[in-house]
C-alpha cells in the first residue's frame, strides 16, 4: 500500500520541534519550580522568593537597570532613526550601516572591549551600575534604532505634507503624525532591549566586576546548586516577561500592522 | 477686472539639474476653477506644489495677493490640498482627520473688560465649534455619520471625500486638488466631477485642478492651463482652448483633431490636401503652416458638391455619433457625424472658413550645436554622425591623410571645430537597432498630420536633444530608437567668432 502524501505532514517536523524543544522544557520547568528535592508537590520555592529581601530587590534592581538602559536607548536611537529615515542623504545606508555594524560583531568580544576600556580609564570597579547599563546600551542600541528606523521609512511622505498643509508646524506633526506612527516601531524596539537587557548577565558581571546581579545571574547560579529554585525564579521571570509584552501591546497583532503598513 | 488671488511670475524649477519647468508666467482669478492640463512630467503637479509650499520655485516669484509667499512654509499659507493619493492619517478616524486642521487653528477672538476696554486673544477652537464645523463638512461630502469610522474601511470613493472634507473644513483661500479622481473608476470620476463642481459653486472659493484628463478639464474648468514639457502652451477658458488652440500639442492633446501641413497662399488662403480654402487667419504668402481641423467640422455632402473628394475607409460608432475616416489622395481625414456612412462611399467635404485654424508651426528644421571629431565626423545631440566636411569649404575635397584641402589648397585639421548642425524635418530616420543610427532616444511625442506622423526623439544622453521629424511608420510612444542621418543631409555651417565668445 503506498502512503497517502497530505499537506498536514509537512507539520509533523514542527510539531515535534515544538514538543520537544518548547512543551517539554516548559513542562520540566513548571514540575521542578513546584518541588522539593524529594520530587514532592510543595509552594515552598515560591515562598522562599517572596519572603527573601534580597531576591526581591535583585528582581527590582533588574527591572530598574533594564528600563533605565531602555529609556535611554530610546532616546538615543529615535532622533538617530528619524535624522537617518527623513533625510535625503544619498549615503545614509552607509551612516546606518556604522550604527548597525556592532551587531555582527561577536558579543563577548564587544564587552571585553568595553571592559578594557573601562579599565583603562579607571571606572572598572568604581561605578558598577553606571558600566553596566553603558555596556547594555552600547550592546543593545542597534536592536532599537533598526524597527523604529524601518517604521519610520515606511509612513507615506505625503502624511508630512498633508499635516504641514493643514496647519501643523514641526512640533504638531511630530507629536500627532510621526511618533503615533512610529509607536510600533518603538514597541518592538522596546521588548528587543527591555528583556535581554533584564537576563543579560554576561554584560553585568564582566562590566559591574561581579558586584551587580541581575535576575539572569540568579537563574545560572541557581542552577548550579538548586533546580528547583532555578526553575521558580526562571518561572517567575517568565511572567514578568509576559506582563510586560502584554503591557506594551506586543500581541495586539493588527494594531501594529495597521500603524505599520500604510 | 477680478482679483488676482494667485499670480506666478517668470517661475522655474529644477529638480537637480534638471528643468521640470521654464519660466511660467499666470494668474488665477479669485474665485475660478482653474485647471493646469497636461502628460505626465509636463510640470503640473509641480506647479501645484509649489503654490501649496512643498516646493520652492528655483527662480521666479509667486504671489498671493500681490504678496511674495515663495518661500511661506505651507502651514502659513491659507490653501489647502486635497492629494493625489487622499494622505489621510490612517491612525485617526474620520472624525480626527477631518479636525486636524481645525484643532491646529488659532483664531482671535475679542473680549471686552471690566472697565470697558477691548481686547483680543489667539484661542484654540471650541470642542463644539469644531464638532459642528466637521458635521457640516460631512453634510457637503454626503458622509454624515461616518465620524467614528476608520480609514481603512472606507472605500476609495469615500476616502477621497474625506479628503476633500478634510482640506475644506478649514475654509481655505484656494483648494488645491491633484489629480484627486485618478484612482476612482470611470462612473465615480463623473459623479465626483459633478460633486466637486457643485462643492465649488456652494463655497465660492477659489479651485486649482490638476489633471492630465483633458475631458475633465473641458467639462470642470472655468480656465484652462495647458501645459507641456514644463512650459505654458495656452491658457484660455475651455470653449476658447477647443475653438482656437495655440499650437498642435494643444489641438492634438485637446479633443480629437485633423492637423495638416499646409501652405499660405494668398491673402487668408491656405492649401492642404492638395486643395485650396478660404480661411480667416492671416498669415505671410508661402508661409508653411500646421492646420488644424476638428473632425465635427468636417461637413460631409454628395461627392460633386464638396471641396474634397474622398473614399469611406473606416466608420466608428461612438454612442452619439459615428467617427468616419475618409482617404482624400494620400491623406486621411477624421470626420464626426451623425449621419452613417458605409466602408467604400464615395463622399464630398467642406470645411466653413473659420473652422480653419492656422498655427505657425514649432518646428520648422532641427538646429544643434556640433563639434568636428577626429575621424571627420560630427558629433552633436549626444551621439556622432558621419557628415560631409567640404561644404564648409566651397570647391574644397578631402585627402588621402583625411585633411581637409581648401580650394586654395590649404590643408585644414577641423578636430575640435564647433559648427552648426541643421537637419531638416523630412531628413531623419529611425530604427529600432540601436546601433543603425548616430545616436539614441526616445519617442516622446507623436502627432498624425493626415498623410505622415510626425515625431519628435528625445535623445537620452546628457544633452537631452530633440529630433522632430515626419515618417510614414507608426511608432509607439516611449518606443527607444536610435536616429539615422545621411551624411549628405546634415547641412553645416562654421560658427562665427562672436558666436563662439557668446
Amino acid at each position: 500500500m503506498r502512503l497517502q502524501f497530505s499537506r498536514k505532514m509537512l507539520g509533523i517536523p514542527y510539531a515535534v520541534f515544538l514538543l520537544f524543544f518548547v512543551i517539554v522544557p516548559m513542562l520540566v520547568i513548571l514540575f521542578y519550580a513546584f518541588t522539593d528535592k524529594e520530587l514532592h508537590f510543595t509552594f515552598g520555592n515560591f515562598i522562599r522568593f517572596f519572603s527573601d529581601p534580597s531576591k526581591l530587590s535583585t528582581i527590582a534592581y533588574s527591572l530598574v537597570i533594564a528600563l533605565i538602559t531602555t529609556v535611554i536607548c530610546l532616546a538615543i536611537a529615535y532622533p538617530v532613526a528619524y535624522i537617518l529615515a527623513r533625510s535625503n542623504m544619498k549615503r545614509k545606508f552607509v551612516l546606518l550601516l556604522l550604527f548597525v555594524t556592532p551587531m555582527w560583531i561577536n558579543f563577548v568580544l564587544r564587552v571585553n572591549a568595553i571592559r578594557e576600556l573601562l579599565s583603562w580609564t579607571g571606572l572598572l570597579g568604581e561605578a558598577n551600575y553606571f558600566n553596566t547599563i553603558f555596556g547594555m546600551v552600547y550592546d543593545f542600541l542597534p536592536f532599537m534604532i533598526l524597527p523604529i528606523y524601518t517604521t519610520l521609512l515606511k509612513i507615506d511622505h505625503s502624511l508630512y505634507e498633508a499635516s504641514a498643509d493643514l496647519g501643523a508646524g514641526w512640533s504638531k506633526t511630530f507629536t500627532r503624525i510621526t511618533l503615533p506612527l512610529s509607536l510600533p516601531g518603538i514597541m518592538s524596539g522596546i521588548t528587543m532591549v527591555f528583556l535581554p537587557s533584564m537576563t543579560n548577565y554576561v554584560v553585568s558581571d564582566m562590566l559591574g566586576n561581579s558586584k551587580v546581579t541581575i535576575i539572569g545571574k540568579f537563574i545560572y547560579e541557581y542552577f548550579g546548586s538548586n533546580w528547583h529554585m532555578g526553575s521558580m525564579v526562571a518561572l517567575i521571570l517568565l511572567i514578568v516577561v509576559f506582563l510586560t509584552t502584554w503591557l506594551t501591546g506586543g500581541f495586539r497583532e493588527d494594531e501594529t500592522v495597521r500603524g505599520a503598513n500604510i | 477686472m477680478a482679483e488676482h488671488i494667485i499670480e506666478l511670475q517668470n517661475v522655474t524649477k529644477y529638480y537637480d539639474d534638471t528643468l521640470v519647468l521654464e519660466n511660467v508666467n499666470l494668474y488665477v482669478n479669485k474665485g475660478e476653477f482653474i485647471t493646469f492640463l497636461g502628460p505626465s512630467g509636463c510640470g503640473k503637479t509641480t506647479t501645484l506644489r509649489m503654490i501649496a509650499g512643498f516646493d520652492t520655485p528655483s527662480a521666479g516669484k509667486i504671489l498671493l495677493h500681490g504678496k511674495d509667499i515663495s518661500s511661506l512654509p505651507p502651514n502659513k499659507r491659507p490653501v489647502n490640498t486635497v492629494f493625489q493619493r487622499y494622505a489621510l492619517f490612517p491612525h485617526l478616524n474620520v472624525f480626527e482627520n477631518i479636525a486636524f486642521g481645525l484643532k491646529c487653528k488659532r483664531v482671535l477672538n475679542t473680549y471686552e473688560n471690566d472697565r470697558g476696554k477691548r481686547y483680543t486673544k489667539k484661542e484654540k477652537l471650541s470642542k463644539q465649534q469644531i464638532e459642528s464645523k466637521v458635521k457640516k463638512a460631512l453634510e457637503l461630502v454626503d458622509l454624515e455619520g461616518f465620524e467614528k469610522r476608520s480609514i481603512s474601511t472606507l472605500s476609495g470613493g469615500q476616502q477621497q471625500r474625506v479628503a476633500i472634507a478634510r482640506a475644506i473644513v478649514n475654509e481655505p483661500e484656494i483648494l488645491l486638488l491633484d489629480e484627486p479622481l485618478g484612482a476612482l473608476d470611470l462612473k465615480m470620476r463623473k459623479e465626483m466631477q459633478i460633486e466637486l463642481k457643485e462643492i465649488h459653486r456652494r463655497l465660492g472659493i477659489t479651485f486649482i485642478y490638476v489633471t492630465h484628463d483633458q475631458e475633465e478639464a473641458l467639462t470642470m474648468s472655468d480656465t484652462i492651463v495647458v501645459m507641456a514639457d514644463g512650459v505654458v502652451q495656452q491658457i484660455g477658458t475651455p470653449l476658447g482652448i477647443y475653438n482656437e488652440p495655440a499650437n498642435t500639442f494643444v489641438a492634438d492633446f485637446i479633443g480629437e483633431s485633423n492637423i495638416f501641413n499646409g501652405t499660405v497662399i494668398g491673402e487668408r488662403k491656405v492649401k492642404f490636401c492638395g486643395k485650396t480654402f478660404d480661411c480667416v487667419d492671416d498669415f505671410e504668402q508661402n508661409e508653411p503652416v500646421d492646420v488644424v481641423v476638428r473632425p465635427e467640422d468636417v461637413v460631409m455632402c454628395a461627392p460633386e458638391d464638396g471641396k474634397l473628394q474622398g473614399k469611406v475607409i473606416s466608420v466608428v460608432f461612438k454612442g452619439i455619433h459615428y467617427e468616419i475616416t475618409a482617404q482624400i489622395g494620400k491623406y486621411e481625414i477624421v470626420i464626426q457625424s451623425t449621419d452613417k456612412r458605409e466602408i467604400g462611399d464615395l463622399i464630398g467635404m467642406n470645411i466653413a472658413p473659420d473652422e480653419i485654424h492656422l498655427m505657425k508651426p514649432k518646428y520648422t528644421t532641427n538646429a544643434f550645436d556640433g563639434t568636428i571629431t577626429k575621424r571627420n565626423t560630427v558629433a552633436f545631440a549626444d551621439g556622432e554622425f558621419a557628415c560631409d566636411l567640404t561644404q564648409l569649404y566651397p570647391g574644397s575635397h578631402i585627402d588621402e591623410e583625411e585633411y581637409l584641402v581648401t580650394a586654395s589648397g590649404e590643408k585644414l585639421d577641423l578636430t575640435g571645430t564647433e559648427v552648426r548642425v541643421e537637419v531638416g524635418l523630412t531628413d531623419i530616420a529611425i530604427s529600432d537597432d540601436e546601433n543603425a543610427g548616430g545616436t539614441t532616444g526616445n519617442i516622446i511625442s507623436i502627432i498624425y498630420k493626415g498623410d505622415h506622423y510626425r515625431l519628435i526623439v528625445r535623445t537620452d544622453g546628457e544633452a537631452e536633444e530633440d529630433f522632430v521629424f515626419a515618417t510614414d511608420d507608426l511608432w509607439n510612444e516611449n518606443d527607444r530608437v536610435s536616429v539615422i542621418i545621411p551624411a549628405d543631409k546634415i547641412k553645416l555651417a562654421l560658427k562665427k567668432t562672436e558666436d563662439k565668445k557668446a
